[in-house]
């Protein structure tokens, strides 16, 4: 087996050591890395066992090395290796089937990486690199940060709950990026983005002519995530034939593509998130009790931000450094009515709508301080529904009633209506009430309570007008 | 004098804190005396095989890969470490008996792979 000039130009751009073998795994080339490392240039090497020069010490090597010849399936192994100037250095090995065409010969393609720094960070260390996307100081969010060492260390499935917009997907891949599969992909799939046939084959590929338009294979995702995590976000809203096609996977770590009569081993990590409490849709047969079993092996909440004492502070203000300078703007922070504001605010989309919140602020203020007319309007008036997906979220006992309030969360509407206070049951009256503050807080200045509310003067006289106020 | 290949079947190996087996030559003027004696370990182990190499009083060893810890050690105890060489032992010691083996060398006998397992 010889290697084409071009092939070998395109081993010397790659960082790691590369040596491709024939099928008694002798070495036909190494690139310039490897050459570096072993201390041996490829042609004296030529035609000599691996392990003479590689000198590693990875377990059952050449075992592994005959099974990726026999089966064709990529294989990792991890040992140390001695180099050329004497050093021991942790190595992570991994071995694909190559096939030469001029040739038809079967080969080997070995990719030495050297991870002795990442080894020398440790896993600590990985998980700040992992975690520097997730922000929180609060006590729940601490019980995420000690737990996810945990999670990472492990190949088991883990199974990520909490309302939209809580950071299921970051968490996820802090998970991926602390586990010892960081090197390798992380895939991530919407289970309820598409319907259930192309999902099935988005999942698992497919062989040419298996239905109509499938013009050529296709790996599916399953196969692109070899070595690393997949993770099937709204896994509540899989299809039921899914379900059991995923439990096999589960099981067997193979699995049929669609139209094809070959199975295919994968070697991946499970992770899936979900919004919807999984119990009470297997409860209703919506989802099957084993595969939530399957799942459900090691579990993490992520809490909604209205529970994360402080946090929301911390987030605003990180958005806001974040956003700002991205626009190139110079924005100190917020007002304190807008901050008072966003502190009592119900945040039924969370983190994410903290996030939008903030976005629009910061391109709506042309100032140096965030006040209340530069947030969006509806958090002034926000309806708080007692809608499904808070119902079907952890907390079924959250369940409110649907009204308008005046930017108040539930609990101080609910304290409000105990006092005896009364509360503002439409848009109209709510709009009525600002106008009538800000002509009060300006002396009846209407240029000037135009200005407090953000509205044009003529928008202020015509809704003096409309509501009889003048 | 004494040559210590640090040995795998009929190879040198490739790992000296892996090796299990040693094969000391006895050299008087350039020819080897007698038989060649083959030692082998309980386990690997590079210190045992320090160990061993001092206690044969050995004063040159050949060996495949071997660490900066164990070789300034040996080079210490004055004795010279000849490394990263690969072939078979009979002609890797032909080529020490010459005095032309040098760190890195490829001795190239039949070390193709499909003898040696």
């Amino acid at each position: 087996m010889t290697c084409w000039p071009e092939i070998l130009e395109i081993l010397n751009g790659v960082p790691h050591g590369i040596a491709l073998l024939d099928d008694q795994l002798r070495i036909t080339e190494m690139n310039q890395v490897l050459n570096v490392i072993t201390g041996y240039a490829s042609e004296e090497v030529r035609g000599i066992r691996e392990d003479y020069v590689l000198r590693g010490n990875f377990a059952d090597q050449e075992k592994v090395l005959h099974e990726v010849l026999a089966n064709g399936e990529m294989a990792v192994v991890e040992g140390d290796m001695i180099t050329a100037n004497r050093r021991k250095i942790p190595v992570r090995l991994t071995v694909s089937p190559v096939t030469i065409q001029s040739v038809s010969q079967p080969g080997l393609l070995m990719v030495v990486e050297d991870i002795s720094l990442h080894r020398a960070k440790g896993l600590s260390a990985d998980n700040q690199v992992a975690l520097k996307d997730i922000l929180g100081f609060s006590p729940r969010m601490q019980e995420i940060f000690e737990l996810l060492p945990v999670l990472a260390h492990t190949d088991a499935t883990v199974l990520v709950t909490g309302e939209t917009g809580t950071g299921k997907d970051l968490l996820a891949e802090a998970i991926h990026k602390a586990s010892k599969r960081a090197a390798y992909s992380f895939i991530k799939v919407n289970c309820g983005a598409l319907p259930e046939n192309l999902l099935e084959s988005e999942l698992f590929g497919h062989v040419r002519g298996a239905f109509t338009g499938a013009h050529s294979d296709k790996p599916g995702l399953f196969r692109l995530a070899q070595g690393g995590t997949i993770f099937l976000t709204e896994i509540g809203d899989l299809p039921l034939p899914l379900q059991v096609k995923l439990l096999t996977v589960l099981d067997d770590r193979e699995f049929y593509p669609v139209g094809s009569s070959k199975k295919v081993k994968v070697d991946i990590r499970l992770i899936t998130g979900t919004h919807r409490n999984l119990k009470e849709l297997v409860d209703h047969g919506k989802f099957r009790e084993d595969l939530y079993f399957r799942l459900n092996v090691l579990r993490a909440h992520l809490p909604p931000l209205r529970e994360r004492e402080g946090d929301i502070r911390l987030l605003r203000d990180h958005f806001v450094q974040l956003l700002a300078g991205n626009l190139g703007k110079k924005i100190k922070g917020f007002g304190q009515e807008a901050a008072e504001i966003l502190n009592h605010y119900y945040y039924p989309g969370n983190v994410r709508e903290l996030r939008n919140i903030v976005e629009y602020a910061v391109n709506i203020c042309p100032g140096a301080k965030i006040e209340v007319a530069h947030l969006p309007t509806y958090i002034h008036s926000v309806t708080v529904k007692a809608s499904q997906s808070l119902a079907e979220t952890i907390r079924p006992e959250q369940q409110i009633e649907e009204r308008q309030i005046n930017g108040l969360s539930p609990l101080v509407l609910s304290e409000q209506a105990a006092a005896g206070q009364p509360v503002a049951t439409s848009w109209s009256e709510i709009e009525k009430k600002k106008i009538l503050a800000a002509l009060s807080k300006t002396g009846g200045n209407r240029s000037k309570a135009s200005k407090e509310l953000g509205w044009g003067r003529s928008t202020l006289w015509r809704k003096i007008n409309q509501y009889n106020l003048a | 004098m004494k040559i210590v290949i640090i040995s795998k079947a009929e190879y040198v190996a490739p790992r000296f804190d892996l090796a299990t087996e040693v094969t000391i030559y006895s050299v008087i003027s350039g020819r080897t005396k007698g038989e060649p004696r083959t030692v082998l370990l309980p386990g690997p182990s590079g210190d045992d095989l320090c160990g061993l190499i001092l206690k044969e009083d050995a004063n040159m060893i050949v060996c495949g890969g071997i660490e900066e810890e164990h070789y300034q050690y040996l080079v210490w105890k004055k004795i010279k470490v000849v490394d990263r060489v690969i072939g078979k032992t009979a002609d890797v010691l032909s080529l020490a008996l010459a005095g032309n083996l040098q760190a890195g060398a490829i001795v190239r006998g039949e070390v193709d792979g499909g003898s040696e397992k």
